[in-house]
């Protein structure tokens, strides 16, 4: 929220000039006919396409020459708002005169681009980019009738903001190297996200096979596994660990190494304390059951446990029998 | 180019009379009516003027409450709010029940406090797109329901709901009963005398008065916490400086809405049936809900093959001005909640426009309108897929 949200406003007073103009008067309306496509040469080809949540529908005709694959006129007819004529409308006009590979490259942000009046202002409001996907998706649709193949197989990348046409590879990639943690700033470095908002969660205006909220939590889980992963590998020397993780691994080594001899005897050994004293760690021990009053508990078998300790964890451990 | 209002619905032009009688309250009259000395005491006559209206208006009792606030939307989350705030989060009652053809204030108001632990009950609409009394009756329980909040006439179809039917159930029950009266004030008789509904709601611009100030009926006995704390103004219900102004404003406009009450009845109801009998003879053309249930002014069309937003965006470059529920007009690009309960298809629920009258609404205006709605279904229809019309090159 800001001053600029308080009134809110409508959707129409942020069309650009381009797109009243071409809502109130499309320049490539109608249909091409198999006469004029014979007259030009050209290969006729019509396709449909439809928004199936919003019933908005377009009907696209191509004249193409079948030699050079080039596009030598194209019409449109839509169902749909102001924003999915203007869309039909420069879509047609972005169309004629490039070879159906060159159209292919065309993406509803071109469309859009095309119709501005500045360079660096939206032709159209955020939630109505939605309304020009349509658009893009009939000249993939009419150009797989063209060469006769299936439409997916011209999608190189998997989509998931149709809208500002964001790859799931894109918004995998960004997460990861930007270390990103929540949908805002996936949408703040990719625009995924930002216009009809569809792809964010179930529920949108559109139900989508990839949401952000489940890519960014998956990301997250994968990020979390190597980390910990990383870390579990990482050798961290005995100096380097934590008080407690000192006393965890001296009793890991004391119950593998030292008390099976102790026990066999009928003793054991208590760690009291652990302290760290002129940048060498003290291991205070007191003796149980049978290594009370044992000549060598204070000679022999001291020098014993400090050797087992100093060989598995660290030269400078001093063991003080308390 | 004279333009042609058709969105009554949305607001009303005030009417000439309720802003000369507002006038003098801006620079003459501009006491607090809370203050003590004479410029606060001198304004007490005309406001008891206004809330005399406002009761004969809806034949409200003596001992009832009618405040003023800002508008129904602040009138409906009040009575809510302060459902739940008594009945529901003190754990004595759990439910609301409510439609699925709400306007936003109720709907958001009522998801709003589900948050906080409110069961609600959205109730969907019959073929003929309201909620009959044997529906309600099969979903409130005494135990159970705290409110019950159902328009008394839809907004987008203009359909009438039985509130007295629906009213008298929940008062047998003893459940309260709150309508969000905001379409049905000056299109067509509310009394409630006769309707035994607790909790009422209304917004003045709605039937010719300002906008920014509206009115909650509350029935004696209710009670109901106020949304806004602070001084005494409307006997602690809800405080804020009185806004003297609108509040005459209101009462004239609750009078003369409720004398033109036959006029809107005959005449309005004859220029909006001349208007839908026009639009019914183009081809594809169909209005939603039959035209006896609907108040006097609303039409909701249907054009086979013409997208709601293109519609409304035409008719406007001719002048007329209309309005689209349909989802791709709305900032969040849902569906309207209203159609998808109706259970329209996704084309018509995508190519509803709205027209809506009051009775100042001329026959010239109607005449112009189908003339101008006439030529924009035809040119749109050229445009569509399903249109027959060629284009270039043929």
């Amino acid at each position: 929220m800001a001053k600029n949200d308080l009134i809110g406003g409508t959707l129409w007073e942020t069309y650009s000039r381009k797109v009243n103009d071409r809502m109130t008067n499309p320049r490539h309306l109608g249909e091409i006919s198999e006469e004029r496509a014979a007259e030009l040469g050209a290969r006729l080809v019509v396709a449909d396409w439809g928004a199936e949540v919003c019933g908005d529908a377009i009907r696209a005709w191509w004249a193409v020459d079948p030699k050079s694959n080039r596009i030598l006129d194209a019409t449109f007819r839509t169902f749909g708002c102001g924003t999915a004529i203007a869309s039909s409308d420069m879509m047609c006009e972005l169309c004629i005169g490039r070879t159906v590979d060159e159209v292919l490259k065309i993406t509803n942000i071109d469309v859009e681009k095309a119709l501005r009046d500045e360079a660096d202002k939206a032709a159209i409001p955020p939630q109505k980019m939605h309304c020009s996907v349509m658009a893009y998706d009939v000249i993939r649709k009419a150009a797989s009738l063209y060469k006769g193949v299936d439409m997916d197989s011209l999608e190189e990348e998997e989509i998931v903001c149709q809208c500002a046409r964001v790859s799931l590879r894109t918004i995998r990639d960004v997460i990861r190297i930007n270390d990103l943690t929540t949908v805002e700033d996936i949408t703040r470095f990719t625009k995924a996200g930002a216009f009809c908002k569809s792809c964010i969660r179930p529920g949108g205006h559109e139900s989508r096979s990839h949401y952000l909220v489940d890519i960014l939590r998956d990301v997250r889980a994968e990020m979390d596994r190597e980390r910990a992963k990383a870390v579990a590998e990482k050798p961290r020397t005995f100096a380097e660990m934590s008080l407690i993780q000192r006393h965890r691994i001296v009793e890991q080594v004391l119950d593998e190494k030292v008390r099976p001899s102790l026990l066999k005897d009928g003793g054991n050994l208590e760690v009291v304390d652990m302290k760290e004293a002129d940048g060498r760690t003290e291991v205070h021990i007191s003796y149980q059951g049978a290594c009370r009053g044992c000549p060598s508990a204070a000679t022999g078998t001291l020098a014993l446990i400090e050797e087992a300790l100093r060989k598995d964890l660290d030269p400078d451990i001093l063991v003080v029998q308390v | 180019m004279e333009r042609v209002y058709l969105d009554n619905n949305a607001t009303t032009i005030v009417d000439p009379l309720v802003r000369e009688a507002m006038g003098p309250f801006a620079c003459e009259m501009y006491g607090n009516p809370n203050s003590l000395h004479d410029f606060g005491t001198e304004v007490h006559p005309f406001m008891r003027l206004a809330f005399d209206r406002l009761y004969a208006g809806i034949n409200a009792g003596e001992r009832d409450d009618i405040f003023l606030n800002g508008c129904a939307t602040e009138g409906n989350n009040t009575v809510i709010k302060g459902v739940w705030y008594e009945l529901i989060r003190t754990g004595r009652r759990s439910e609301i029940v409510t439609t699925q053809v709400e306007h936003p204030c109720v709907a958001n108001a009522c998801s709003f406090v589900e948050t906080l632990g409110a069961k609600v009950v959205r109730l969907p609409v019959n073929a003929d797109g309201i909620v009959d009394a044997d529906l309600l009756a099969r979903h409130i329980h005494p135990d159970r329901t705290a409110l019950v909040s159902i328009m008394w006439a839809n907004n987008e179809t203009g359909l009438v709901f039985p509130i007295r039917e629906l009213a008298r159930l929940c008062r047998e029950r003893g459940i309260l009963f709150h309508t969000d009266a905001v379409q049905a004030i000056g299109k067509l008789p509310v009394d409630v005398s006769d309707a035994p509904v607790d909790y009422l709601s209304f917004s003045a611009h709605k039937f010719h008065g300002p906008k920014g100030v509206g009115g909650l009926f509350v029935r004696e006995g209710r009670s109901l916490p106020p949304l806004l704390h602070g001084g005494e103004q409307m006997g602690g219900r809800r405080a804020g400086t009185v806004n003297v102004a609108g509040l005459v404003g209101m009462g004239l406009a609750m009078e003369l809405a409720v004398r033109n009450l036959g006029y809107e009845a005959t005449e309005v109801r004859r220029l909006r049936d001349r208007l839908e009998d026009a639009l019914l003879a183009i081809d594809g053309v169909s209005v939603i809900g039959r035209r006896e249930l609907r108040t006097p002014n609303t039409i909701l069309m249907s054009v086979e093959g013409v997208e709601g937003e293109a519609l409304i965006w035409d008719l406007n470059r001719g002048g007329v001005a209309a309005s689209t529920g349909s989802a791709c007009a709305s900032e969040s690009l849902e569906p309207n909640p209203t159609f998808v309960a109706m259970c329209l298809s996704p084309e018509l629920a995508h190519t509803g426009v709205r027209l809506s009258l009051s009775r100042f609404t001329t026959e010239e205006e109607i005449g112009r309108a189908i003339e101008v709605i006439r030529g924009s279904v035809e040119r749109l229809r050229r445009i569509s897929p399903a249109g027959s019309g060629t284009g270039k090159g043929t």
